[in-house]
């Protein structure tokens, strides 16, 4: 099914939670809604489940309007973050929570299902914990459980809040595959909401970026990561080096430094800032002043087969952290050490104009 | 055999288990063994004549059977009024929370006279209900009004807190997965709070039963009809038949006892239903 909310607006008081939002979740698709905590997400989330009401806008539900129907009739499955297990219940009627409370006539037998909730704990591979209460699973195994029950009723979407982010780092990883390949198994139109970068870019099909309750990009994995629309967007997916520059004819002026560059579409003299990954930049020892951005190795840590070399800036970027991998094999060539004075070139440079940064970053 | 010391977290085990047994012993368990050593005052035969007599007998009926009625009645209201209390923002919130207490610390015998004053049958309330054939006052209507008064804040406080932690993802997820409100009710937030309702319960119960100060105001005190159990006991000591005051007051303990044993065994059945004590 598919999902479209138009023009979605919501305060809290005087906080706006959503700005005028307007999206459209295609049928079939895992979609993240990623963005800083307190830019929306979860609310838009609640709105689309209809646990929250929009202040004004609509959520169309495969085209229809779905604005006054109630959560139980808009059949979406929702998964909390603290997964919301009924405790004084097993895993099994847990499960069949859903199912039971059908009225009458619609209800399915007890074998019928007797049968699905062992369908269901089979899907999440926990089969044989049907008989224990919550208390005794681990995190996350109440949260695969969580799902189980959220699919009993045959959702037409699943929703899910923060579905991992009550579980440690290694856990996380597993159901993050593990919800992945659920996902290429049941093609149901999913909305999960993280603010992991790293959980979205790596589970969902398209990501949904928020902040301050607006969208900011929206695009698969690949272009929000290659193609940033926005400076907050840049610096929100993964570790980014900024530097506050000028544009002079072909180079981008940082203090007394320059960083070789051939922008684009920029006037002369236009206030800017630039991004550069951490792979995007490169140490140069004896580079001659004016190519580069000088700065001073702060730290080290060489483990593993990339090494983080840590900088601060001197000069035009004094008071400011640089942070560059490289491959270990080029630090011990270069001879880096730490205290020693070098000079940044990057590769690669994204460029915004200052006003359009405003107050975002810090 | 390889004796390991073990060692407690937490210290004072031992201390801590003495003075509660001392203390216990002090202060509950002493007295009461004093009402027992009384009766043995009596033959058996004795005892079972004052225990048995009819008046005797209608008043345990009464007392017990008034109790559970107004144990019952403070458990749907007293959870209805911790519901409001705790879900919702009224004006005046925290005034009705501080009311709630009030029976506890009111002179139960201002309680008494207050009540039978509002439904006599001259009184405020009295006069409405008397055309329709209602009397309160001076009847067993008027004990149960009492005793519900009295027994008030007990569930409200047990039930209040739990409902405070209770998570209200629970009742959205019970939604989304299609059950009304009334199933929401029945089967996801009832289970929860059953064990400190049935401590509520208990406690209401308790309190009721061993009332004496509020109900003979307003009870009316007519043998076979509207006599309390205490005022049976009160009645012998007034005429210093001390060891069938004390017979009485042993079936009393020994009935209590049994119905608080039931009470809290009902309690422990749940709470290990709920997958509390794990």
């Amino acid at each position: 099914m598919s999902i479209q909310v138009k023009d979605i607006h919501k305060q809290f008081g005087s906080f706006v939670a959503l700005d005028k939002v307007s999206l459209e979740f295609p049928t079939g698709e895992l979609v993240a809604l990623l963005g800083p905590s307190g830019c929306g997400k979860t609310t838009l989330l609640r709105i689309i489940a209809g646990l929250e009401s929009a202040d004004s806008g609509q959520v169309l539900l495969d085209g229809e309007d779905a604005s006054g129907t109630h959560v139980r009739e808009r059949q979406v499955g929702f998964v909390f973050q603290h997964y919301a297990l009924f405790r004084h219940m097993t895993v099994f009627d847990n499960v069949a929570f859903g199912m039971r409370m059908k009225p009458r006539s619609q209800r399915p037998s007890d074998k019928q299902i007797r049968t699905k909730v062992h369908d269901l704990l089979k899907l999440v591979q926990l089969d044989w914990l049907a008989d224990r209460f919550p208390a005794q699973l681990s995190g996350g195994q109440r949260q695969r459980i969580a799902l189980a029950r959220a699919l009993a009723v045959e959702p037409r979407v699943l929703l899910l809040d923060e579905p991992f982010g009550a579980l440690d780092a290694k856990v996380r990883k597993e159901l993050r595959r593990w919800l992945r390949n659920l996902h290429d198994e049941l093609h149901i139109t999913s909305i999960f909401v993280t603010h992991d970068q790293e959980e979205a870019l790596e589970v969902a099909d398209r990501v949904v970026l928020m902040d301050h309750g607006k969208v900011e990009q929206i695009g698969t994995p690949e272009e929000v990561y290659r193609h940033p629309a926005t400076p907050f967007v840049y610096s929100f997916l993964g570790s980014v080096n900024l530097f506050h520059g000028r544009i002079e004819g072909d180079t981008v002026q940082v203090g007394e430094d320059v960083l070789p560059h051939v922008p684009h579409g920029f006037d002369h003299g236009a206030e800017v800032v630039a991004f550069a990954r951490p792979h995007e930049l490169d140490i140069v020892i004896d580079g001659e002043a004016g190519n580069g951005v000088a700065a001073r190795i702060s730290r080290i840590l060489a483990f593993g087969v990339t090494a983080r070399v840590e900088l601060d800036g001197v000069n035009g970027a004094s008071g400011q952290h640089f942070e560059v991998e490289l491959t270990r094999s080029r630090v011990l060539e270069l001879g880096l050490a730490e205290g020693q004075a070098v000079r940044l070139v990057p590769s690669r440079l994204k460029l915004f104009e200052r006003e359009t940064v405003g107050g975002v970053l810090q | 055999m390889a004796a390991t010391k073990t060692f407690r977290v937490l210290p004072g085990f031992n201390i801590t288990l003495g003075f509660t047994l001392a203390y216990l012993s002090l202060i509950v368990l002493i007295p009461l063994s004093a009402v027992f050593l009384k009766t043995t005052s009596l033959s058996f035969a004795e005892y079972w004549h004052v225990v048995t007599a009819p008046r005797v007998v209608a008043t345990y009926k009464l007392s017990f059977g008034l109790s559970l009625v107004a144990a019952a009645i403070n458990s749907v209201f007293g959870l209805m009024l911790a519901w409001a209390l705790v879900r919702y923002s009224f004006p005046g919130k925290r005034l009705v929370d501080a009311l709630v207490d009030l029976p506890f610390a009111l002179p139960t015998a201002v309680a008494g006279i207050a009540l039978t004053a509002l439904y006599a049958k001259n009184g405020w309330i009295g006069q409405y209900l008397d055309p329709l054939g209602i009397q309160v006052a001076f009847k067993p209507l008027g004990i149960l009004v009492a005793l519900v008064f009295i027994g008030l804040p007990f569930v409200v406080r047990t039930v209040q807190p739990i409902l405070e932690d209770l998570d209200t993802e629970l009742e959205e997820a019970a939604t989304s997965l299609g059950a009304h409100r009334w199933q929401t009710f029945r089967h996801v937030i009832l289970p929860i709070l059953l064990p400190a309702l049935l401590t509520g319960f208990a406690l209401a119960f308790a309190r009721a039963v061993g009332e004496y100060g509020s109900v003979i105001f307003i009870a009316g005190n007519i043998p076979m009809v509207s006599e309390i159990t205490p005022l049976m006991i009160i009645t012998k000591l007034e005429q210093y038949d001390y060891a069938g005051a004390t017979a009485i007051a042993t079936v009393m303990l020994m009935l209590s006892f049994t119905l608080l044993l039931i009470i809290n065994g009902l309690q422990a059945w749940t709470s290990k239903r709920t997958g509390r004590d794990r």
